[in-house]
C-alpha cells in the first residue's frame, strides 16, 4: 500500500498518524512533507526508525523547491513525477493523509 | 517622528505548501511605503522561507525567495529567526539567504511585547 503525505511534520500530525496506524508499505512524501527526510531534521530519526517497515520515497521537485534537494537523508529514495505514477500504479491501493 | 509605530510581522509557515509565506512578503513591501518601524520574525517552519538555493522549475511555481535579499533596499532591515525553530529543521545561519539576528524563543517573546502592531502569517 502507497501512503501519500503533504503536511509539514513540525506542523501537523500526518506523519505520526501513518507511521502509528500503518503496518507498512510504500510512503510518498510530497509538498512540505519533504521537510521530514531532510539530513539535520528533527524527524530524520523518526523516519529512520520507520524505514524497517516502510520504504521512504520523496519528490524531488518539492525538496528542490525548497532548496534542500543536496540534504536528502540516507536510505530515502528520490523520485520524480513518472516515479510518483509509477507507485500509485505498482500498489494496489494508496491513502493521502490530508 | 512620533506617529511611527511598531510593526511586526510574524511568519510561522513553509514558502510553497500555502500560500502565507508569498502573502506576507507582499503585505510587508506595502508596508515599507508608510515608513513604519517594520520587524520581520521567522519562526517554526517560517524559517524554511529564508533557505537558500530555492528551485522551483520542478514545480512550475514562482520562486520568490530572491526578493527577501531586497527587502534591505525597502529598509527593512530587522529580520529576526527563532534559534531553536531553527536548530530543529537542522538550519544554520549559513544555510540563510539573508542576513538576520537569532533569538531565543524567550528574546522572541520578549521582541513581540515591545510592539505596537502584530501581524501574523
Amino acid at each position: 500500500m502507497l501512503h501519500i503525505i503533504n503536511q509539514s511534520p513540525m506542523n501537523s500530525t500526518t506523519l505520526d498518524s501513518c507511521l502509528n496506524t500503518a503496518n507498512g508499505g510504500d510512503i510518498l512524501l510530497i509538498e512540505d512533507a519533504v521537510y521530514a527526510a531532510t539530513r539535520g531534521s528533527a524527524t530524520e530519526a523518526k523516519l529512520r526508525s520507520a524505514m524497517g517497515r516502510f520504504k521512504i520515497h520523496v519528490l524531488m521537485p518539492d525538496l528542490e523547491a525548497r532548496g534542500l534537494g543536496d540534504r536528502l537523508m540516507d536510505g530515502a529514495t528520490p523520485v520524480d513525477y513518472s516515479g510518483f505514477v509509477e507507485l500509485t500504479v505498482s500498489n494496489k491501493t494508496s491513502q493521502s493523509w490530508l | 517622528m512620533s506617529d511611527t509605530k511598531k510593526f511586526m510581522f510574524v511568519n510561522r509557515k513553509a514558502p510553497y505548501g500555502t500560500v502565507y509565506a508569498l502573502e506576507s512578503l507582499e503585505v510587508v513591501l506595502i508596508t515599507a511605503a508608510f515608513d513604519q518601524d517594520v520587524s520581520l520574525v521567522f519562526m517554526d517552519d517560517g524559517v524554511y522561507q529564508l533557505k537558500k538555493g530555492q528551485q522551483t522549475k520542478g514545480i512550475e511555481t514562482k520562486n520568490f525567495s530572491p526578493a527577501y535579499r531586497a527587502l534591505e533596499g525597502y529598509d527593512i532591515e530587522k529580520l529576526y529567526v527563532e534559534k531553536e525553530a531553527m536548530e530543529a529543521r537542522g538550519l544554520t545561519e549559513d544555510d540563510l539567504l539573508v542576513d538576520v539576528t537569532v533569538l531565543s524563543r524567550a528574546e522572541m517573546g520578549a521582541l513581540m511585547d515591545e510592539q505596537d502592531v502584530v501581524l501574523s502569517f
